[in-house]
């Protein structure tokens, strides 16, 4: 459309692949071939072995993936609740009251996470609440961090729904919360999903928040993978960072197949 | 949940309005406001009021006044900006290409960028490491091909280490509203431009800029913030010398237990990034992106 002569098209062709290669599929790459080589000190991996799994899949290893996994499905479900009911409040507000919710959920976009961690911390290390040193505060701050953006999707969600059929089943006599539970929330069924698969995503990459409150029986993978390069087995950093992508794109594509199906509805 | 959400809905329907909107969203409310704006004030209440005792400013003008903060103010700043105007180039140009010269894998790239963006940060510095490290793969082919002893690549540990990988994990965040963007143009304007006898770089500047220009400013001050608040990569890259506000944040409450100090500059990061946020949302809004 832009460019029409052969020449000229194979030219941009070429300088994408030179941009986008290097930038952004060399380093998904790198990792994979280091997580799988015994040595690295030339130009390329040398060595091929699956010694660095045998240690990213067992003992603390292992521990951190299910840690990960609990504490991402966990977070992303109190986020969910939390989020779609505030979506779904602030939807029947007016407009002032609608822009106050949504100033207040999106805030913990702006607010940086280390500072919620430090946040969360300080608050939560002395009476009434004492949650440092539990698993809890590390839920906690992820529910927190991630909550946002389940809130974001499901307003998002809200906006494109169509009023004609909550319209339609309050005219036939639906009492609200049938409408909202019958017709309202299987419509919202897709983007619910979505908002958790990506709620989930976050919360297994998170690091930051992470870092100022784990506790030490409760090491998530990002945690694992920091000690790892930080004593200098890179290689076992890079496995373990293999298990926690395949961990999190696996669960994405589980989500978006359960999403596919309810859409059918 | 399923209670909850029913009661939710009960609180929008008109007739007899019992119960105001406004009651069902005071749940969800307080719990953010238990779990987050109350810890927020509290952190805000220890910079002025350490748990020594008494109130006074003398941990602002303490921090203030130290040579670290200010230079960890300067670095964030500096790459932050930076990283944002690397990443707005770099995203409207391969954004470009993936829309207005399409080519066979065009929809894989898109949705490849879709996955990236579900990736944490840090796995970029873990991968540049490898790539451009001291014993990397850069480094490597520099020596095996000239016989040297080091390789010439050693930034990594320097800001343009931090620089590049920010750059590369938040391309990808301009790109999709871009992509978003270039799909509502109407490409019968293009051809009429192009018929008319414009050069490519002619349409770019005056037909496409002007439409894209909601989704750069939008998607420019999401990574602007973004970028002031990165931790992952900066503590990845493991080097002395890149200090950042939330870098000093967590080094002054965790490896010092100085949390006066700590709780002072989350205050200062904090007013930076929410006022850059606030911005943000002004400016989606007023452009409608």
């Amino acid at each position: 459309m832009l460019v029409h002569s052969r020449k000229g098209k194979l030219a941009t062709w070429a300088l994408f692949l030179v941009l986008f290669l290097p930038l952004f599929a060399l380093p998904l790459l790198v990792i994979l071939a280091a997580s799988f080589s015994a040595h690295w000190s030339g130009a390329f991996p040398s060595g091929f072995t699956t010694g660095h799994y045998e240690a990213a899949t067992r003992g603390e290893s292992l521990t951190a993936l299910t840690t990960s996994l609990v504490t991402a499905v966990s977070a992303s479900l109190l986020a969910l609740a939390v989020g779609s009911w505030a979506a779904l409040a602030a939807a029947s507000l007016k407009n002032g009251g609608k822009r106050v919710l949504d100033t207040l959920f999106m805030l913990p976009v702006a607010v940086p996470s280390v500072v919620v961690g430090l946040a969360v911390l300080v608050a939560f290390s002395k009476p009434p609440m004492i949650l440092n040193g539990t698993r809890w505060i590390v839920i906690l701050a992820h529910t927190i961090l991630v909550t946002a953006f389940a809130y974001q999707s499901v307003s998002a969600a809200i906006v494109r729904l169509d009023p004609a059929y909550e319209q339609a089943a309050a005219s036939l006599g639906a009492r609200p919360s049938y409408v909202l539970w019958k017709v309202k929330l299987p419509l919202l069924l897709p983007s619910l999903n979505a908002a958790a698969g990506l709620c989930f995503a976050l919360s297994m990459g998170e690091l930051s928040a992470t870092m100022m409150l784990y506790p030490p029986d409760w090491l998530p993978l990002p945690v694992q993978i920091y000690a790892a390069t930080d004593r200098g087995s890179l290689f076992t950093g890079a496995a373990v960072a293999v298990v926690l992508m395949a961990a999190t794109l696996l669960v994405l594509f589980g989500v978006s197949r359960v999403r596919t199906r309810a859409s059918y509805r | 949940m399923a209670s909850a959400t029913l009661t939710v809905r009960a609180g929008k329907d008109k007739p007899p309005p019992k119960t105001p909107g406004w009651i069902w969203a005071l749940p969800p409310v307080a719990l953010l406001a238990l779990f987050f704006l109350y810890p927020l004030a509290l952190v805000v209440q220890q910079s002025v009021q350490p748990d020594t005792g008494g109130t006074s400013l003398q941990p602002y003008s303490d921090v203030f006044a130290s040579e670290a903060f200010r230079e960890a103010l300067g670095t964030t700043v500096w790459l932050a900006v930076g990283a944002t105007a690397g990443c707005l180039v770099l995203g409207f140009a391969l954004a470009l290409i993936i829309a207005f010269v399409p080519f066979p894998g065009g929809r894989a790239v898109a949705r490849f960028i879709d996955v990236f963006l579900s990736f944490p940060s840090f796995l970029i510095t873990l991968a540049l490491l490898f790539i451009y490290g001291t014993k990397g793969m850069a480094n490597g082919m520099w020596t095996d091909a000239t016989g040297a002893a080091e390789g010439p690549f050693q930034f990594l540990t320097t800001p343009w280490g931090v620089l590049l990988a920010e750059i590369t994990y938040f391309t990808p965040f301009v790109m999709r509203p871009l992509l978003a963007a270039f799909s509502q143009i109407d490409t019968a304007q293009l051809e009429v431009a192009s018929s008319l006898g414009a050069k490519p770089g002619r349409i770019v500047r005056r037909v496409i800029l002007p439409e894209a220009l909601p989704a750069l400013a939008a998607g420019g001050s999401l990574v602007l913030v973004m970028c002031l608040n990165e931790f992952g990569i900066v503590l990845f890259t493991g080097a002395k010398g890149v200090t950042t506000l939330p870098m000093l944040v967590y080094s002054k409450a965790i490896l010092e237990s100085d949390y006066p100090a700590a709780c002072v500059v989350a205050v200062v990061n904090v007013a930076i990034s929410v006022g850059l946020y606030g911005l943000y949302r002004v400016v989606s809004r007023r452009v409608g992106a």
